[in-house]
């Protein structure tokens, strides 16, 4: 780090265990991640990889019985350390979250014109009116159009895409300096997809908000964040800029990753498997999480657990990253595989 | 290869009340080929693949599989038996597919008794055979779906579709479900599948990204209706319709930016 700023948001060696089986389970082994006020960082990860809970974790909203190490600090501040009401400030005016299904987290009895103004008047104390006059504003804002009518409507009228944009309308309702959003799009087509993330990157580029977007697609996230932070099995494994993601990616995972889902567009562009399945957080071993599915891995892997270490302008937690040739960085004609091994799936 | 194709689907519709859910719909698939049926929700695809398997009934139009028609509701239990050996179904969730108090090999062995119609060793040889080619040993064959993960779940669910030895299989969002590093699992099983016995595909999906993978031609659906056909590399990379365009233009990729349409 060279600003001497606090990070908006910062992950200090985080760790996680809840009580599972009568056990207590670790769910996430070891998180370090700081986020720039203003920047956008996308977490990206399998199931299991622990990428929900650690953004759960910026809110206090882990399950009960959640053990924290280390700590989560919102503008310096440890999330882990808050009081209730510290807590309830926190979730009501600094940060906000948009999830995976809107359906569930909106009362489908009531209308969107209640749900957006709750917060607003019975938390803030704002005059109906006024709170009204607001969301009618932000609805616009997030491009939906005939506001007034969409606020006197139940959730069950509205299509997924809308429901979508009515919870992000909600989460920029109390002005939040940090969005989180947890795979916001994974339940939408595709085009719907395209729109609601433009949205969620131009309210982002509007107000200065600094947002950790939680994904599977290591494209989306790409396509709307500055930097890139991927997670397997409860440890990050490689953080970099966006920028470099297709073109240098040193972990052997967020290889493999991009390997698996290449552009339909490209013809030919060969499709590489990677054997077994994703590790939960509670299975892995001594080594490296994914050793077990590493074509590159070596007897080292399996035994030591690798530490971050900085590669260029970001880190990777591997034994054996993936050399990027100097002279061919930044070509985007490159093919990132070249250099790999291939492995089809059996 | 014969001249028949495997399936021929003439102005198929689907009319639920006042909303027509398929409007229209014809497929040409040959022997051995592989086609995809693109759209988003509400296109029409699914309601498409469960008419075609038998599963929703039909408004109007014909199914035929190789130049027989689709077993009516009057259907003698025979006929019905005959035509699934001829087409089988993948599901999305292969954890509501599947019977969860049956050991993933005894449902192999279920559909092998009754239509191979196999027993002893040579059904427990066959068994193997069907769970060795998805990729499944000894210790998962034993195991009930809930000690799977999702992808040998889903191989699971191939094998008991293979076991029949269909002519077609049909795929619902096979493959949706998955984790990213699975998908390409299961789309390169399904590939090598196809490799090594005459078997055709009916691809049903949203997801254009896998597409080029394992079809060959590709369908586009909105609203019911086909907007676009043609060979899958034409299609992807020089779409006709605007809607094709669209659906190609919002697929994450290096370099993409979201955009809005409205």
């Amino acid at each position: 780090m060279t600003t001497a700023t606090v990070p908006l948001l910062e992950f200090d060696s985080l760790r996680v265990t809840l009580p599972l089986g009568g056990t207590q389970r670790t769910v996430i082994h070891r998180v370090d991640l700081a986020l720039a006020a203003g920047s956008a960082v996308g977490l990206v990860g399998e199931s299991g990889s622990g990428k929900s809970l650690t953004a759960r974790s910026v809110l206090g909203l882990l399950p009960e019985g959640a053990r924290i190490e280390g700590d989560v600090r919102f503008d310096g501040a440890s999330v882990p350390a808050m009081r209730q009401a510290e807590l309830r400030t926190l979730r009501s005016r600094h940060a906000a979250m948009v999830f995976q299904d809107p359906r569930t987290h909106i009362n489908p009895l009531r209308t969107v014109g209640d749900f957006l103004t709750e917060a607003l008047v019975s938390v803030r104390r704002e005059p109906r009116a006024q709170a009204e006059a607001k969301v009618v504003a932000l609805l616009r804002e997030v491009h939906v159009a005939d506001a007034e009518r969409r606020m006197r409507q139940r959730p069950s009228e509205l299509s997924g895409g809308l429901l979508q944009r009515v919870m992000i309308a909600s989460a920029l309702a109390v002005e939040p300096r940090l969005l989180l959003a947890d795979e916001p799009t994974t339940a939408l087509d595709v085009t719907t997809q395209a729109e609601v993330m433009a949205i969620i990157d131009e309210a982002r580029e509007n107000r200065g908000l600094t947002l950790l977007f939680i994904t599977h697609d290591l494209a989306l996230a790409a396509a709307v964040c500055d930097r890139i932070a991927v997670m397997y099995a409860g440890h990050l494994v490689e953080e970099l800029p966006a920028r470099r993601l297709v073109g240098d990616a040193a972990h052997r995972y967020t290889r493999a990753l991009l390997a698996s889902r290449p552009d339909p567009t490209v013809p030919d562009a060969r499709l590489r498997a990677v054997d077994g399945r994703p590790l939960s957080a509670f299975e892995a071993g001594p080594g490296c999480p994914f050793a077990p599915r590493c074509a590159a891995a070596q007897e080292l892997c399996h035994r030591e657990r690798p530490e971050p270490r900085a590669v260029a302008d970001g880190r990777a937690a591997c034994h054996f990253p993936h050399a990027v040739d100097p002279q061919a960085v930044d070509l985007d004609a490159v093919d990132p595989h070249a250099a790999d091994t291939e492995r089809t799936a059996r | 290869m014969t001249d028949i194709p495997v399936l021929e689907v003439e102005g198929l519709t689907k009319r639920f009340g006042e909303h027509t859910a398929v409007d229209g719909v014809s497929l040409r698939l040959a022997s051995g080929e592989s086609l995809a049926v693109v759209g988003e929700s509400g296109s029409g695809k699914t309601t498409t693949a469960r008419m075609i398997t038998g599963l929703e009934s039909i408004s109007s139009g014909t199914v035929t599989m190789g130049g027989r028609p689709l077993p009516g509701p009057r259907a003698r239990t025979a006929e019905r038996l005959a035509f699934a050996r001829r087409i089988q179904m993948v599901f999305q969730d292969p954890y509501t597919s599947l019977d969860r108090h049956q050991r993933i090999g005894d449902g192999i062995a279920e559909v092998l008794a009754r239509h191979a119609p196999l027993h002893g060793a040579e059904l427990t040889r066959r068994r193997d055979e069907l769970l060795d080619q998805v990729g499944l040993d000894r210790r998962q064959a034993d195991s009930r779906p809930r000690h799977l993960s999702g992808g040998q779940r889903q191989r699971a669910a191939i094998a008991r579709a293979l076991a029949v030895e269909p002519e077609l299989l049909v795929l619902d969002e096979a493959v949706a479900a998955l984790d990213v590093s699975v998908q390409a699992q299961i789309v390169n099983l399904l590939a090598e599948i196809r490799g090594q016995r005459p078997i055709s595909y009916l691809f049903i999906t949203h997801d254009l990204g896998i597409v080029p993978h394992l079809c060959e031609r590709v369908v586009v659906m909105r609203e019911g209706r086909i907007v676009e056909a043609g060979p899958t590399a034409e299609v992807l990379t020089d779409p006709r319709d605007p809607y094709t365009r669209d659906l190609i233009d919002s697929v994450p990729r290096p370099g993409w930016k979201p955009r809005r349409r409205t």
